[in-house]
């Protein structure tokens, strides 16, 4: 069967927009297929920094002709509906529709419509420019005289259809300036000749001989087996790293992979910033020794076979190392002569925000909020005084001035270096944290109510000034920082009441619900132990969990149809007598032992209850809560509330408020679906 | 330009490395200018590449500018880093198909011959926030070292640029000191001379980054930068007004001009330090709101392409 190929040659496609417009490229392309009635059998899509590409096999030469039925207007309907009709159909009269009968409907008129199937060639050559004039890229641009737009200067396109042992056809269309052939192009340097293409099979393997990996999981495994290679050459280890391994597969066609290295001197700059500058400014791979140091090496990935065997590309890509370690570890040393403190001053007189103040004057708040918060979180309070005061001192350094991604920890190595505790110098680092969902949440106590310090400072000063997040626009990450609040307190298992504004308490609510979502929680089971006053993240958590067990008991679930039968016969019995029923129950009242079982039942589980939340314990009270199952079940069995005195019918709904009342307690069992 | 003489060569001489990507640009039908004669930033900021670059009119042209960076200045004492470089600045408009095999000629051409060298078209938009531009391109990497900016621009002074400026932008000291395997920029063999008829580039600069960088930093009158920035924005305006004819405009680059006196006091003031992080976006958007009323009062005029 036929088999489309397309290549859409290119300058080079910035690294992190590949893999994503292969997907789409073959997404695009594989749905318009459809859509015009060609069924495909397979479609695969690679990419290379200068090429998109996609084979599609076993198409249909045509796709099949169809017949459509339109149902019409009843005979003898108005001429608009009827003239609407012939207009939508595409008939020039009535003889050309049918009448059919329907027994309710009556006759009615039908027009069958044959559409001729067309040649896939030719619906392809309308469906391609189209996508490539829709192509979802982030940024786009136009070059030349020309208003097409491309990621990058679109310089030819392949698309040749066919079987296997025909000679395929063009695809023809053009885009911009472009025009559709079957000529492409191999590696830029080391095969730059034309080539002419005939069908994947062929493309593959030319591009191959031109030095073109195609497939962008090759190139990785390629980079990802010479650099280990080479290492363990070495007796060292490749440093892991996944994203620059993506970046890098997209910067090359043809990966050569070399090892260069750098004067072990300076290995006296924290490595963070070593792999740091290597990795953001070079895109080299860093390498540790047999004992986990990091080795003066690296891995350069280029994308040539030079002729003097790689040598000068080496020694140029040492070059710049040696420049940029030599700028960091001037930065080091001119950081280490100061105390860390040096820095200060200058905070006051950096904008923290302009409705908030400076950056020292965020401090100040934090030194002052960590003191408060110390004791809560088992600090000791001087000590998180001290690490607040230190957390944003390296702000000012030249270091983090150089490598931004190094804030805290360089504060850390500056910190331990003039003497401070590790606790403190831990608590510079971890404050920072955790700076999203799988991020390491601080656990050492100073660590903790500096951290927390410092996110509560963030909320609260941006809720004081009304720039909360809105949508998607979330410019001073609040979310994130409510996340992490929520984090903390729930991994250190912390009583940690939040104190803050109504508002800002919702804003927590939002984001634990969205949190406890995540992990597997019902998003009902949340409404029912959130309450607008939930101030106590860990209670919320706990409640959710005991409650989500209960549920998925046998008891809990027929409990919970229990309480719904009374909380409806309650809202009924209360709006028809216009009043709530919250009376205490009267023992002379009850007249069946059913009743009077469920009441002294009740009675029981309410103290036992509140003497479990009382301590938090609410896999407890759920415990009590579940031994309300069987008197319930047969109080509903055995008794009729409305009876018709109307002292008997009040006591038993007393009892089932304070039924209601009693569940209430661990959460709001209305809000639980089912 | 394979038979230039050894002082001549690149390898041996930073003018010779400027000498060559001249004559190379002018073999491709470059107009080859000389320097603005005022301060600015970058060599985008020359009339040859801002203004140019707006209008349906095709252009060619290559140029030395001289960029001042007060905020970089290290007195002298960084191997790096200069307050006052050269950039040599392309601009080829319509971008031409196979403008990126240029580039790669011009390299070799300089003596960075690609099966030697591993060169690469990394990922970097750019923008300049005070002129209103952005564009599309790469950082070109030489061997892991960025040695051009290549820059297919979308957009000058706020508005679309059609047809399409392609810009390469050489920092020519980085460079020259990998041609000429020198660590310091201060080290760099400028007239090819040997001897005694060496000069450096430390020799022609370096007392010249040492002043400057004091200057710059310690030394500006900030009131008078502020009043210099301040009156460049009004005569912008004032010359924009008087240069309007119906829908002609008659004095375009001067008023351009002050643009580029706005811009290199803001630099100034920048270095000084005295411009907080909240009133720097309001200065930026300043010079931008001037380079937007110039570009419009460029396409006002017949270099603009208007009738």
């Amino acid at each position: 069967m036929p088999e489309l190929l397309l290549e859409l040659f290119s300058e080079e496609i910035p690294a992190r927009f590949q893999r994503r417009a292969a997907d789409d490229l073959k997404k695009a392309v594989t749905n318009a297929l459809v859509d015009a009635g060609l069924v495909y059998e397979g479609a695969k899509a690679f990419v290379t920094p200068r090429r998109l590409a996609l084979t599609v096999t076993g198409l249909p030469a045509r796709s099949p002709d169809t017949r459509e039925e339109k149902k019409g207007p009843k005979v003898g309907a108005p001429q608009p509906a009827i003239d609407g009709f012939l207009r939508s159909a595409g008939l020039s009269s009535l003889d050309e529709a049918k009448v059919e009968s329907d027994p309710k409907k009556g006759d009615f008129y039908v027009a069958h419509i044959n559409k001729p199937g067309a040649e896939a060639v030719t619906l392809l050559s309308a469906i391609l420019p189209k996508i490539l004039t829709d192509f979802p890229w982030a940024k786009s641009m136009r070059w030349g005289s020309g208003s097409f737009s491309w990621v990058r200067p679109l310089r030819a396109i392949t698309a040749t259809f066919g079987s296997e042992n025909e000679d395929p056809v063009v695809i023809p269309f053009a885009s911009g300036v472009v025009e559709s052939g079957q000529t492409t192009f191999g590696h830029r340097f080391l095969a730059p000749a034309a080539i002419k293409v005939r069908r994947f099979d062929d493309y593959v393997e030319a591009l191959e001989r031109a030095k073109v990996v195609l497939d962008i999981d090759r190139r990785k495994d390629i980079i990802r087996t010479d650099a280990e290679q080479l290492a363990f050459a070495q007796g060292l280890t490749v440093i892991a790293d996944e994203g620059l391994l993506e970046e890098v597969a997209g910067l090359v066609e043809w990966p050569v992979v070399m090892m260069g290295s750098f004067d072990p001197a300076f290995l006296e700059v924290p490595e963070e910033a070593i792999i740091a500058t290597i990795r953001a400014n070079q895109k080299c791979f860093c390498l540790r020794d047999a004992s986990g140091k990091l080795a003066p090496n690296f891995i350069i990935t280029s994308n040539t076979v030079a002729s003097d065997g790689g040598a000068t590309i080496i020694a140029g890509n040492e070059r710049v190392i040696r420049a940029r370690l030599s700028d960091a570890m001037f930065f080091y040393n001119g950081d280490l002569s100061l105390p860390l403190e040096h820095g200060l001053p200058k905070l006051e007189e950096t904008v923290f925000h302009a409705k908030l103040g400076t950056q020292f004057a965020r401090i100040e708040r934090l030194v002052k909020l960590a003191g408060e918060i110390a004791p809560q979180v088992g600090a000791d309070p001087e000590r998180a005084k001290r690490a607040a005061m230190l957390a944003k001192a390296d702000l000012t350094t030249q270091m983090v001035g150089e490598f931004p991604e190094l804030q805290g920890l360089m504060g850390r190595y500056y910190a331990l270096a003039q003497g401070e505790p590790a606790d403190i110098a831990t608590a510079v680092e971890m404050h920072y944290k955790p700076l999203g969902p799988t991020d390491k949440v601080p656990t050492e106590p100073v660590s903790i109510a500096v951290a927390l310090a410092d996110k509560l400072d963030l909320l609260t000063g941006f809720w004081a000034i009304d720039e909360k997040p809105t949508g998607s626009r979330d410019p001073f990450a609040l979310r994130r920082a409510a996340l992490g609040v929520i984090r903390i307190i729930s991994e250190n298992n912390l009583r940690f009441p939040l104190k803050v504004d109504a508002d800002l308490l919702a804003f927590f609510h939002d984001r634990l619900k969205v949190s406890l979502r995540d992990a597997g929680a019902r998003h009902d089971l949340l409404d029912a132990v959130i309450s607008a006053d939930s101030n106590d993240i860990l209670q919320v958590t706990q409640r959710a969990e005991a409650l989500s067990a209960l549920l998925s008991s046998a008891d809990g679930q027929n409990l919970l149809a229990g309480y719904k039968r009374a909380a409806n016969i309650l809202a009924a019995e209360e709006k028809k007598d216009g009043k709530a029923y919250a009376g205490a129950v009267e023992q002379d009242a009850l007249k069946l032992s059913e009743e009077t079982a469920l009441a002294f039942a009740v009675d029981a589980v309410h103290a036992a209850v509140s003497n479990h939340v009382a301590k938090d314990d609410y896999k407890g009270a759920m415990g009590e809560l579940a031994t309300l199952r069987a008197p319930v079940d047969a109080f509903f069995t055995a008794v009729l509330v409305n009876d018709a005195d109307p002292a008997v019918r009040a006591n038993r709904l007393n009892l089932l408020a304070r039924l209601r009342d009693t569940m209430h307690l661990v959460a709001d069992f209305g809000k639980v679906a089912g | 330009m394979t038979n230039r003489p050894s002082h001549m060569d690149p390898k041996n001489s930073f003018q010779g490395l400027i000498l060559t990507l001249q004559q190379f640009w002018a073999e491709q039908g470059c107009v080859i200018l000389q320097p603005y004669d005022m301060q600015m930033g970058a060599g985008t900021f020359h009339t040859a590449t801002t203004l140019r670059a707006l209008g349906p009119k095709p252009w060619k042209a290559a140029y030395v500018q001289p960029s001042r960076r007060p905020k970089d200045g290290r007195y002298g004492e960084n191997p790096n880093r200069l307050q006052h470089y050269y950039q040599f600045q392309v601009i080829l408009k319509p971008s031409p198909p196979d403008i990126q095999e240029l580039y790669l000629k011009s390299l070799a051409a300089i003596g960075l011959d690609a099966s030697l060298h591993d060169v690469r078209f990394v990922e970097d938009d750019w923008e300049s926030p005070t002129l209103g531009a952005w564009g599309l391109g790469w950082e070109c990497w030489c061997d892991g070292m960025e040695v051009s900016q290549f820059t297919y621009f979308q957009q000058v002074a706020g508005f679309e640029c059609s047809p399409v400026p392609g810009e390469i932008t050489y920092g020519l000291e980085r460079l020259a000191m990998y041609v000429q395997g020198v660590e310091n920029v201060y080290d760099l063999n400028f007239n090819g001379g040997t001897g005694d008829d060496k000069v450096t580039y430390g020799d022609v600069f370096l007392q010249n980054e040492q002043e400057s960088s004091k200057y710059n930093f310690e030394a500006a009158d900030t009131e008078i930068l502020f009043r210099h920035f301040a009156d460049a924005e009004q005569e912008c305006r004032a010359i924009l007004a008087k240069g309007a004819e119906g829908n002609r405009q008659t004095m375009a680059i001067p008023a351009y001009e002050q643009v580029v006196k706005a811009s290199h006091n803001f630099n100034m003031l920048d270095a000084r330090g005295v411009i907080s992080v909240t009133e720097r976006q309001s200065y930026i958007l300043r010079i931008r709101d001037l380079a937007k009323s110039c570009g419009e009062a460029w396409l006002q005029t017949a270099g603009g392409g208007a009738e």
